[in-house]
């Protein structure tokens, strides 16, 4: 194998643009994954079947089918139903769903981990169901569940690169565009592996310290 | 609040009116339990149990563990719900009733809980406001006006700004007190609120109850293995077994001259 430091430079421009990409993919992924996560966990738990079950069967269908397809079915199926996304924006559509029936999960457990007496204290000083959740319920489960919520976005970054199929020019998309057109792949390649290393050890070390600090 | 006032004796059958000391309303009943069922699983807790308390007493409610003392605070509380039978606070139905009117009638009840129950993501003076504020609609500032007025009265008026996990377990169930005194109820639920305490804080939190006591007019339920402080509070003592107050009185009697062989054996392994 033979590298050639030089072709780097002009792999730079291509690179940033792609860093800058899978930042996106990772941030829209993320948000969309937290919140929808909620929303699944908290439908989970209605006492109406109607609500809780279809969710359920949704949710663990998403989860125990890949990712790619799941991809693939959006960036195909849903321009036919009418609904035509960019190629980020469907991409960070799948991994968002996808991995909300992940967070959805990590919710319920942290849900769960809230002591019956929290409930009973509420109850007790006849708070509303709903402030119960905002004021009570809610803040202590998700302080517990930030490491775990933290995992998956690293798990998430690590998935990016599958946008790529769906033509999305993330960091190992561009990778392989420039590879491509100068034949020269293995500069690149090294380059992009790196960047998902100095991303994502930073943010486990983060994830450690708010882990120390929320966690008591 | 000098500590050697007599507990207010109340004198059998005065006619109402007549009394100089307490508002009319002091001898109403305030709680009854009607032919209450309760039961877990194929065991039958509560069994037919009936029993009244009037507005302004202390009740304490003794009995072995197991009897089902905590079932009926939790009942009154509406966390649990009769199988048969009824229970009224204040004239209004708790159980049969409507979630709304459960909503009523439990505002007018407090609890304090073995394990003190504080909600640790909030700092002492909002786990007295939060309730008040969002229940009664009193102002921000009312509720923490009301609020340093009862951290003071429980000792512990520098520690609004801790969070719970910063307290000394008696200082959580002092707050958590004057947290369930913040609502105003008429009917304050005591459940072994000092068996979660190391014994050198249990004084603290039973003197501040005696005060409490002597100087509202709230009415007590209280559960409790303290018993010298069973015999300081109450004007009555209730003891359960076998789902059914067995036997009923004023301390003096229940703890001087109980008649039932059952009452004996167990204040004879308490005491
Ligand atoms: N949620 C529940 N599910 C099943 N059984 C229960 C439940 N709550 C209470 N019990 C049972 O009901 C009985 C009475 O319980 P309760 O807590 O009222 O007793 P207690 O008189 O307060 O006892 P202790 O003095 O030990 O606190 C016990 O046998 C207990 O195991
Ligand atoms: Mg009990």
């Amino acid at each position: 194998m033979n590298f050639d430091w030089s072709n780097l430079g002009d792999f730079m421009p291509a690179f940033w643009d792609g860093v800058l990409v899978t930042l996106q993919a990772l941030l829209g992924g993320s948000l969309l994954a937290f919140s929808l996560g909620l929303v699944w966990a908290l439908a989970q738990r209605s006492s109406l079947k109607v609500v809780s079950w279809p969710v359920k069967a949704v949710a663990e269908f998403i989860r125990n089918t890949p990712l790619l397809v799941q991809l693939f079915f959006l960036f195909y199926v849903l321009p036919e139903w009418g609904l035509t996304l960019s190629a980020l924006a469907t991409g960070i559509l799948g991994l968002g769903l996808h991995y909300s029936t992940y967070t959805a999960e990590v919710y319920r457990a942290g849900i769960d981990g809230v002591p019956a007496g929290q409930w009973e204290a509420a109850t007790a000083l006849s708070l509303p169901r709903s402030r119960t959740w905002i004021a009570v319920i809610l803040p202590q489960a998700l302080r517990r569940v930030v490491p775990a919520l933290g995992n998956y976005v690293i798990a998430m970054l690590k998935d990016s690169p599958m946008l790529m199929t769906i033509g999305v020019l993330e960091m190992l998309g561009e990778a392989r565009q420039f590879g491509s057109q100068t034949f020269q792949m293995n500069e690149s390649i090294v380059a992009v592996g790196i960047a998902f290393i100095v991303i994502a050890y930073p943010a486990s070390l983060l994830l450690r310290a708010l882990e120390r600090r929320l966690v008591r | 609040m000098s500590a050697d006032t007599p507990l207010m004796k109340e004198p059998d059958a005065n006619p109402e009116g007549a009394t100089p000391t307490g508002s009319t309303t002091d001898r109403a009943e305030l709680i009854r339990f009607t032919d209450v069922t309760k039961r877990f699983g194929g065991t039958t807790i509560l069994d037919r149990l009936c029993f009244s308390v009037d507005a302004g007493k202390h009740v304490t409610l003794i009995g072995p563990s197991g009897s089902g003392k905590t079932t009926i605070l939790r009942l009154l509380m509406t966390l649990t719900k009769p199988d048969e039978g009824t229970i009224t606070v204040g004239g209004q139905q708790l159980y049969p009733a409507s979630e709304k009117q459960c909503r009523e009638v439990r505002k007018n009840i407090g609890m304090v809980f073995q394990q003190f129950n504080l909600f640790p993501n909030m700092k002492v003076l909002r786990n007295l406001t939060e309730a008040p504020v969002n229940v009664l609609g009193l102002s921000k500032d009312e509720a923490e006006q009301r609020a340093r007025e009862l951290l003071d009265l429980v000792g512990l008026a520098d520690k609004c700004d801790a969070y719970p996990t910063q307290l000394s377990g008696g200082q959580q169930q002092r707050v958590a007190i004057a947290r369930a005194l913040a609502m105003r109820p008429q009917v304050l639920l005591l459940d072994e609120v000092t068996s979660a305490l190391d014994p050198e804080l249990v004084a603290g939190v039973l003197d501040l109850l005696r005060d409490i006591a002597r100087t509202t007019d709230i009415t007590m339920l209280c559960v409790t293995h303290e018993m010298n402080f069973a015999r300081d509070i109450s004007d009555q003592v209730l003891m359960f077994d076998s789902g059914q107050v067995i036997e009923s009185g004023s301390p003096e009697k229940i703890f001087g001259d109980p008649t039932h062989e059952r009452t004996r054996e167990f204040l004879g392994a308490v005491l």
